[in-house]
């Protein structure tokens, strides 16, 4: 052991570690704000924060939390996505692949079934703590308005994914909510008012989401491009403006008065 | 087993008795120090993080997000280890489950079918939050209580959103998953689930305690001046209210802030106002009209 500081100092003058690592870390000011912005992970954050940020009393960390528990989900559900057919024939039987045939299946899907409800949860919770330390009032109002967006579209991602196993469970939670797409004044067509434009089950809210009268193939197919492509692509641009406008709105917000 | 076990113990309710859990632990954790505070601002004194100084973000602040993840990591790990995710039978559109549930984030507006019909509760109410929680920073014009836990200089705010929030919402949600069983009847957790259970309850139309056929044209001119005495009595009296009391404060919000606050406040309270219709007088209807009723 006593030649391990020339070990590291040799791996440390190596060409390829210079070119990852720019320069040596001294625990200096310099090089602790260095190792914030010359990270391009780590860079989301100022060079310094207040107090407050770092305590877990204010801000019970929960807004971080749900960005944590959205990278989970995206992290196992694209390895699920490699076991997994959008289609009435076989998406049930993936799913019951991941049970009998692929190595840790199952903790792969109780992660992502779990780390989901969770992310529900605590998005909830981030909310709430949002409200009580008035943290939406000037300048923020804004920000607090791309939350709100971020929270639905968790409860839409959330939505979607239930369809996927295609299960009972699944296909019977999805009738239910989308039943209420037929009820939507002027545009459902048992809503008030759609008889005046036409509106059938045919070409109403509902045939939009399901891609269909009934709960079937292509709404299968659509809940699953929404579910893996079409909301996370969104929620992914919103989170960039929410987190940007923390930055921007003076990061974690200070008592005003 | 007992049933109450048996329906806290399901895969899916887990999530739903760790979310009490959580959401009761950091509701006092925020009424705590918004108390704490009140007393701090009672006797003059700074509020938590009015002194803050600033501290390097490397590393305390990444530590400290390092530790959370891996907590999370771990719990969640460990969740995934205990239970198994629920995988029924394959969909089948002939077999109808009963009762056949939405996600259970969405039971509280499924419960909310129990008091109003489709079209108010799964698409107008659903967009009026979304609407409201849009207009919050917009309408609260109350500039104190901007960064840091108080209760005492946002008394209002904070007890319609926590009305909200914890009754509107969060109730509902768990009595839609634990108290709501066969043909979407109540069910004690101790009582077994009956699917032959029928109740019979003979429900009537508001107009129809006086002896009016709702569907007739009284009946439906009734209804209506219900309706419109609600809405229009619900905007018009808080506003003679603050006239006397407090112009300034109607001088500050102005005629759209003021407009959006109450529609929003009467819309929320006719929830509640219509569950205890439905419950305790077995009222369905207020009104009715060939194209919807309320």
């Amino acid at each position: 052991m006593k030649r391990l500081p020339e070990i590291t100092d040799k791996v440390k003058r190596n060409l390829i570690w210079k070119s990852i690592f720019r320069r040596d870390y001294r625990n200096n000011v310099r090089d602790r704000a260095q190792a914030i912005f010359g990270n391009v992970f780590l860079h989301l954050h100022p060079v310094q924060v207040r107090e407050s940020a770092v305590k877990l009393r204010f801000t019970w960390g929960m807004g971080g939390i749900t960005f944590f528990a959205f990278i989970t989900l995206v992290i196992t559900g694209v390895v699920l996505m490699f076991y997994y057919h959008p289609t009435i024939d076989q998406a049930y039987t993936d799913i019951k692949d991941l049970e009998f045939q692929v190595p840790f299946g199952v903790i792969l899907r109780n992660l992502h079934r779990w780390g989901a409800h969770f992310m529900v949860i605590v998005v909830m919770i981030h909310m709430f703590r949002v409200f009580m330390t008035g943290s939406y009032k000037a300048p923020r109002q804004f920000n607090w308005g791309i939350g709100v967006f971020l929270l639905v579209l968790t409860f839409l991602l959330s939505f979607t994914g239930y369809l996927t196993p295609w299960d009972q469970l699944g296909f019977w939670a999805i009738t239910v909510g989308t039943n209420m797409g037929a009820a939507t004044p002027l545009l459902g067509y048992q809503g008030p008012f759609s008889e005046y434009l036409h509106i059938t089950p045919y070409n109403d809210v509902r045939f939009a989401l399901l891609g269909g009268a009934q709960v079937g193939g292509n709404a299968l197919l659509r809940s699953y491009i929404w579910h893996c492509v079409a909301i996370p692509l969104i929620s992914i641009i919103l989170m960039f403006v929410h987190f940007w406008r923390v930055r921007k709105d003076g990061g974690i917000s200070k008592p005003q008065k | 087993m007992n049933p109450f076990i048996e329906i806290i113990t399901q895969p899916d309710n887990i999530a739903i008795v760790i979310m009490i859990i959580m959401v009761t632990f950091f509701m006092v954790w925020a009424f705590q120090q918004a108390f704490q505070n009140d007393r701090l601002l009672a006797a003059g004194l700074p509020v938590d993080g009015e002194k803050d100084k600033f501290v390097d973000t490397f590393k305390p602040l990444v530590r400290i997000e390092l530790i959370i993840a891996i907590v999370v990591m771990v719990g969640l790990t460990v969740w995934s280890i205990a239970v198994d995710a629920p995988l029924e039978e394959i969909a089948n559109p002939t077999i109808t489950p009963n009762p056949a549930k939405a996600p259970w984030y969405f039971l509280g507006l499924q419960e909310l079918l129990v008091y109003f019909d489709p079209w108010l509760a799964g698409v107008v109410l659903p967009s009026l939050i979304v609407v409201g929680l849009l207009a919050i920073p917009y309408i609260d014009i109350n500039p104190k209580g901007n960064g840091y836990y108080t209760f005492s200089e946002r008394k209002y705010a904070i007890m319609i959103f926590s009305f909200g929030f914890f009754v509107l919402w969060l109730l509902l949600i768990v009595i839609g998953v634990f108290f709501r069983g066969p043909g979407w009847l109540w069910y004690w957790p101790w009582q077994e689930w009956d699917h032959a259970r029928v109740v019979f309850e003979p429900t009537k139309d508001l107009t129809s305690l006086i002896g009016v056929d709702s569907r007739s044209l009284p009946g439906f001119i009734i209804g209506a001046l219900v309706v419109g005495s609600y809405l229009v009595g619900g905007m018009i009296a808080p506003y003679r209210y603050w006239k006397k009391n407090n112009p300034e404060l109607l001088a500050k919000l102005g005629i759209v802030r003021y407009v959006t606050i109450i529609f929003l406040f009467i819309t929320m309270m006719s929830i509640p106002i219509k569950m205890v219709l439905r419950l305790v007088f077995l009222i369905k209807y207020i009104w009715i009209t060939p194209w919807f009723n309320v």
